[in-house]
């Protein structure tokens, strides 16, 4: 399936080249415009079906970029010395695979064992300034033959299916909205203008959205993600940002964006009249390309609807396919059906 | 001008929820301006056609918004748990009360700290409104408040929730009120949204106006009380402050020139404004586009993100005559 393809694929942030050639193969026959800009976004345009005034423009969002490492050197020894792109936990580094650069090295992440640890060295977080990637390589030379500064590196992980209707892999944040946004392509045209964009460097600061939004210009923007889902049982009555299998998340509020309150009432009435669950993603937590979105140009109502996805930005995530197919079904019947009207200030 | 701070301080609209301070704004202007629209953002957007004859823009900018809270998860006792729209400062928040939309008033508490001399995080406070259970809870997940002051007057100054940015909002209505000749440059007033959460309302209200000059009218820090967060040369009652630096901006020179010489010229008092931590919407308004002169009003204003930010009335009359008066003088570079 397009998902495993996407989610196997190697696109840490500035370094999306073999996904965003993953997709645009997959998608370039059925949408009517396809550029590909300066900073490596894809943006397509799907003409609006029928005739009449001018019609809506709805632009949807998936990033193509996932966190990931850069090589910054190799030292006498060979080892690989790297930094991080985009959000990691210094904690799940050591001992974890990687592939290195075009050529796929594969690498470990060092680790002391245990047997040689102290109880005070096992409660420490080790940095990542003080881990280093171990490719096999004898020395410098031997290393930098292999991989040089500037490589970029991703969590070796393969696709894999588990427990009932669920399956894990990498950078689920956030090829599973790039798996969404392909169906809802393969689903038009539409009765709007479709605008489906996939976004590079989301991970560092949101910078392809920004200036795929200026181009495109929407009326109204979807931000297709997957997001935290933090639903183990707790001590404290706190609640969870979102849970799995209860079905696509509706963003409220995030450190990015306030979404326009009528947008996703609208969303979460469609959800009802469809027959879909749906739930609504702790309000105040994360963020998502939406914050860029909605405040380029003269500012568009952008609605991010999320696929919960366990242990993100980590060597391994964890999603259910029934949530990922009830919110391709949603994000293409709020699309099908919202009108400015209904979203207005 | 009392009666328009208090209806402006005590109405209602934490970032992004600002339909109902809209609406109030909009019937207060709606006479006073020949055209009025609400941008994607809810920018309330109004303007005063000036004479045409120089086909010259100015925006000026006050926030609706204010600091508020939005529910993120309401317990099995009926317990509400909240996140911050804006800067919410916990220890002003602690005792006091906050009013959701549909009128529920909740009071505001906190947990047992694990260590009492330190400031409690946001996750510490919740809110009761006397719900037994998730059930009988009159709020739920996604709804909004704001904290709950009403306006009071201490001697010369006016304390409320709020003065953060709604005085500046009642300042541009006066001044609407006050402009007797009709200006040369087409005057955009802008009430803006989401200010508190990063200057997001003006973002989009400048890119759509494309003016000339932005003028923003905001409240500022002082350094007039006992053992002040920053040593500051601002003081309330001196005057309305002219910026000329603060976090997000260093204000164009001539716009900064124009504020000093109508307030020189018409013998407003004001003092000059360097503020360490803070940024207005004039700092959105300057990085527009290709780049837009910019400056800004500021009321000297104590306890700042607080429900009870405090500011002296008659700064707040004069930065309505100083804002009259550069409208009627208009200057561009």
């Amino acid at each position: 399936m397009m998902l495993e393809k996407l989610s196997n694929a190697f696109g840490p942030s500035g370094c999306e080249g073999d996904v965003r050639r993953i997709v645009i193969s997959d998608i370039k026959s059925r949408v009517d415009e396809l550029t590909v800009d300066h900073l490596g976004n894809v943006i397509c345009r799907m003409k609006a079906t029928g005739r009449g005034k001018k019609p809506l423009r709805i632009m949807a969002a998936a990033h193509l970029d996932e966190v990931g490492m850069i090589i910054t050197h190799a030292d006498d020894d060979g080892f690989l010395h790297f930094d991080k792109i985009g959000g990691i936990d210094d904690r799940i580094l050591p001992a974890k695979g990687v592939v290195i650069g075009a050529g796929k090295v594969p690498g470990v992440i060092i680790a002391k064992p245990v047997h040689l640890t102290s109880a005070e060295e096992r409660g420490k977080v080790i940095s990542h300034d003080d881990l280093v990637i171990d490719i096999g390589a004898a020395n410098k030379d031997a290393a930098v033959k292999k991989c040089a500064p500037g490589d970029y590196a991703t969590f070796d992980t393969r696709f894999r299916r588990f427990g009932r209707g669920l399956v894990a892999g990498k950078a689920f944040d956030d090829r599973v909205g790039c798996a969404v946004l392909i169906e809802l392509i393969k689903r038009g045209p539409y009765p709007f203008e479709f605008c489906p964009v996939f976004t590079t460097m989301e991970e560092v600061g949101l910078r392809g959205a920004k200036v795929a939004a200026f181009k495109v210009r929407p009326d109204i923007a979807l931000v297709l993600e997957s997001t935290i889902c933090e639903d183990s049982p707790k001590e404290k009555d706190r609640g969870s940002v979102t849970a799995i299998g209860k079905g696509p998340a509706l963003s409220l509020a995030d450190r990015g964006l306030i979404v326009n309150r009528k947008l996703v009432r609208f969303a979460a009435r469609r959800a009802a009249a469809l027959g879909v669950p749906c739930q609504f993603k702790q309000p105040g937590i994360g963020g998502t390309d939406g914050g860029a979105i909605h405040k380029e140009g003269e500012g568009a109502p952008t609605l991010p609807v999320s696929v919960p996805a366990r242990y993100i930005h980590s060597p391994m995530a964890v999603i259910s396919l029934r949530d990922f197919h009830h919110t391709i079904d949603l994000a293409e019947d709020v699309m099908r059906h919202v009108t400015l009207a209904d979203i207005q200030p | 001008m009392k009666d328009i701070i208090k209806k402006m301080v005590e109405g209602f609209g934490p970032s992004g929820f600002e339909d109902s301070i809209r609406a109030a704004i909009r019937d207060e202007i709606q006479p006073l301006v020949d055209e009025i629209r609400v941008d994607a953002m809810g920018n309330l957007i109004a303007l005063k056609k000036g004479t045409g004859h120089d086909g010259k823009k100015i925006m000026v900018a006050a926030h609706m918004d204010e600091i508020g809270a939005m529910v993120s998860y309401v317990d099995k006792k009926g317990f509400v748990r909240f996140t911050n729209l804006g800067g919410v400062v916990p220890i002003f928040e602690v005792g006091g009360r906050m009013r959701f939309e549909n009128g529920t008033i909740g009071v505001i508490a906190m947990e047992k700290l694990e260590d009492p001399k330190k400031a409690p995080e946001l996750e510490k406070l919740y809110v009761d409104v006397g719900a037994t259970s998730r059930d009988d809870c009159p709020v739920n997940v996604g709804d909004v408040a704001c904290f709950l002051q009403p306006m009071v007057e201490l001697g010369p100054c006016l304390a409320s929730k709020a003065m953060d940015d709604r005085v500046g909002c009642a300042i541009m209505i006066q001044a609407l009120r006050d402009m007797k000749t009709k200006p040369a440059a087409d005057i955009y007033f802008v009430f803006t949204t989401q200010e508190e959460v990063g200057l997001r309302g003006a973002t989009t209200g400048a890119f759509g106006i494309n003016p000339d000059v932005g003028i923003a009218i905001d409240v500022t820090g002082t350094g007039d009380t006992p053992e002040p967060a920053r040593k500051m040369a601002v003081s309330i009652g001196a005057g309305p402050a002219i910026k000329i630096k603060d976090s997000g901006m260093v204000v164009t020179p001539w716009v900064k020139d124009w504020m000093i010489d109508v307030a020189t010229a018409q013998k407003i008092p004001f003092q000059l404004e360097v503020l360490v931590g803070g940024a207005t919407d004039a700092a959105a308004i300057q990085k527009s586009r290709a780049g837009v002169a910019a400056g800004c009003i500021s009321i000297p204003c104590r306890y700042i993100h607080s429900p009870s930010e405090t500011v002296s009335y008659a700064d707040v009359l004069n930065s309505v005559k100083l804002l009259v008066g550069m409208l009627e003088r208009p200057v561009f570079n």
